[in-house]
């Protein structure tokens, strides 16, 4: 008696084996991974934008080769995770078609504008942090590519945090007006990294799917609370503050209790209402084409010398 | 400032701007793979434009012992008038043609002229030469196909190369016209005069563009330019890339980021 | 719009990590020909010193095996243990063997 794909799937799934871009998958994980990978690959292109705005203004030359490295990783980042995502049957310009037609979504995070060189610190800190604790895990996703793809990017992504970490570092021990805009941009950063975890666990539906398929190995809140309690130490290392009034050590616990997030302010952004939703994908559908000429050039040229040479 | 520094403080300054404008496209980019191409060119320059601008300040603090000048202090506090640059790297990136055709003269230009300075008088502009020149020939090879790539693309792309070409003509005069500053280092055996290097720039340049399907340029047809970026008489546009560029240190001087 | 005027091949990339190894799948992008591939794959790959030689290939060049007959192909070989060097039994004193 042959065990059915299901019962073979399953059983990989257990016993903790990847699943590979030709093996059978229930179209429900297909699905799940398709939005979850393309997601996270629009968010890393579409997040090169708001720390985009600061490499013509970045301060020293030391921080504009920095700013410029990173930024230039996102990309990176993005392609990577586009190309994971073609294993599964569907291209990159599909996945970008869909994103400039509004129906795919990316961190909500990269809405916020980005107001002073102290944001660019508190984006490595705080986003790029926030970021670091979703992905670990998913370097052991149960399909095979993605998690591939993520080993590659958290190794690439440790220099990011440490180096916005040292942007308000440097600040915080600069003048009165630089530990100001460093105290500024964590008040603002704060709760929108917070957010970054997604809904609490009760209200995330599609979670719990994504943790029995392994895809996802622990809660929005699980991550968010572990996020919490580290950067409550590293902010002590800053001598700033965390604008959070209920934020407190919890003995029983083990952990840091903090406040409740502003779940409108989540949804509105989500639904496209946030500061810099429309902006981004206009600079994003704009760089596409504007771009279009530029494909279509080298795809003839190349077209053309192939031609010649079928000739000789 | 004696006039080797001023020598090196001019290619500080194109590998600063011509970097700067080129990081103007990371996030812009036609399509994902080239924008990681070119923001690493911007990369390499950025980090040329350092090693020059460090050089620079070293030769000037050695010669006045009150000054202690850094990189960022060339960078950031100097005024238009003050930027060596040529005028060609300060111009507005326009269209993707446009960026590609105004790399692929500076690299040409720059990679002549770096073959040459491996055997400068001055170790020091020739150690950052020969650290410097494996990259300037992957800018230039990189730089040179897409010169082909738009020459010899869709009819749009050749006529975009075509515009490229009639804005960008105007600022060849000036790589090839001396300043005293290169009169100078070249007396010394710093450098060579830019004149030694035109015929070989014409020639390759013209290689790629006749291969581009693209009318060649003539040596002799250099339009006057009141113009002199090495004598720091620039366009306005590279005030307003200064105005960018400097805008944090000059607003809160006196600390560190 | 027609879109197979700016499509670009989809090119699957490997990279030899240092002198003595074999090269290894390391990922895909998009290229309009080898040469930008190539170069693309610098880019995009070895950023970190990665690599010190690329080979690239068109996706579509590439034949994979059927995972539904892996059963087939590879079971086979489960059963020939005489393959493997630890199937010979000999005497402990033999040396150098």
């Amino acid at each position: 008696m042959h065990a059915t794909e299901q019962e073979l799937f399953d059983s990989k799934i257990s016993q903790e084996i990847r699943i590979e871009p030709k093996d059978w998958m229930p179209e429900e994980y297909r699905k799940m991974l398709i939005r979850q990978m393309s997601q996270h690959a629009h968010s890393e292109i579409v997040g090169m934008l708001p720390e985009g705005n600061w490499i013509t203004r970045a301060p020293s030359l030391r921080r504009k080769a920095t700013l410029i490295a990173k930024v230039q990783d996102e990309a990176g980042h993005g392609l990577y995770l586009y190309s994971a995502t073609e294993t599964l049957g569907i291209t990159r310009d599909e996945t970008i078609e869909q994103l400039h037609a509004g129906k795919a979504k990316y961190s909500s995070i990269f809405n916020y504008p980005t107001l002073t060189w102290a944001d660019i610190g508190a984006i490595g800190w705080l986003v790029d942090g926030a970021a670091i604790m979703n992905q670990v895990p998913l370097c052991r996703a149960s399909y095979g590519p993605y998690a591939r793809a993520m080993i590659r990017i958290c190794k690439e992504e440790s220099f990011h945090q440490r180096q916005g970490f040292e942007i308000l570092l440097t600040l915080s021990r600069g003048s009165e007006a630089q530990r100001e805009m460093c105290q500024d941009a964590i008040n603002r950063w704060w709760w929108p990294s917070l957010m970054m975890f997604g809904p609490n666990d009760d209200a995330s539906p599609n979670s719990q799917r994504s943790m029995q398929w392994k895809i996802k190995r622990f809660s929005n809140d699980e991550l968010r609370q572990k996020f919490v309690d580290v950067c409550v130490d590293q902010a002590k290392v800053l001598h700033m503050d965390l604008p959070d009034k209920d934020l407190k050590w919890n003995p029983d616990s083990g952990h840091y209790d903090f406040g409740e997030i502003n779940w409108d302010e989540f949804y509105e952004v989500l639904k496209g209402n946030g500061p810099c939703n429309h902006e981004r994908l206009e600079a994003r559908k704009k760089a596409h084409e504007e771009g279009r000429w530029v494909r279509e050039a080298a795809a003839a040229y190349a077209r053309k010398k192939n031609h010649n040479h079928a000739l000789i | 400032m004696d006039l080797v520094s001023t020598f090196v403080i001019y290619w500080a300054d194109n590998t600063l701007i011509l970097g700067h404008r080129n990081s103007e496209w990371t996030g812009q980019g036609p399509i994902l793979e080239q924008d990681i191409a070119l923001s690493n060119i911007a990369l390499d320059l950025i980090g040329q434009a350092r090693n020059f601008y460090q050089l620079a300040a070293v030769r000037i603090n050695r010669i006045d012992k009150n000054q202690t000048l850094t990189e960022d202090d060339l960078a950031y506090f100097r005024d238009p008038s003050e930027f060596r640059n040529l005028i060609l790297v300060e111009q507005e990136n326009g269209d993707w043609a446009r960026t590609i055709l105004r790399q692929f003269y500076f690299s040409s230009y720059q990679f002549l002229l770096y073959e040459e300075l491996l055997s400068s008088a001055d170790r020091d502009i020739a150690a950052i030469a020969e650290k410097s020149i494996k990259e300037t020939r992957y800018h230039l090879r990189w730089s040179a196909e897409w010169v082909m790539r738009l020459g010899d693309g869709t009819e749009e792309s050749h006529a975009r190369m075509l515009d490229a070409i009639q804005m960008l003509h105007p600022f060849i005069g000036e790589i090839f016209t001396a300043a005293d500053f290169e009169y100078e280092a070249a007396e010394k055996g710093v450098c060579p005069l830019p004149e030694k290097i035109k015929s070989r720039w014409y020639k390759e340049v013209n290689s790629t563009l006749a291969s581009a399907t693209i009318p060649v340029l003539s040596a002799d047809k250099i339009s006057p330019n009141a113009l002199s970026g090495k004598n720091g008489v620039h366009t306005e546009q590279l005030e307003d890339l200064l105005s960018v560029m400097q805008i944090l240190p000059r607003a809160y001087p006196g600390v560190s980021w | 719009m027609d879109r197979k005027t700016e499509q670009w091949p989809l090119w699957e990339v490997f990279i030899r990590a240092r002198q003595g190894l074999d090269h290894k799948h390391a990922g895909s992008l998009y290229a309009a020909d080898a040469a930008m591939a190539i170069e693309n794959a610098r880019d995009v790959y070895t950023r970190r010193n990665e690599g010190i030689s690329i080979w690239v290939v068109e996706s579509k060049f590439i034949h994979a095996s059927n995972p539904d007959e892996s059963a087939s192909l590879y079971d086979p070989a489960n059963d020939k243990i005489f393959r493997h060097p630890g199937f010979y039994h000999l005497p402990d004193e033999l040396k150098n063997i």
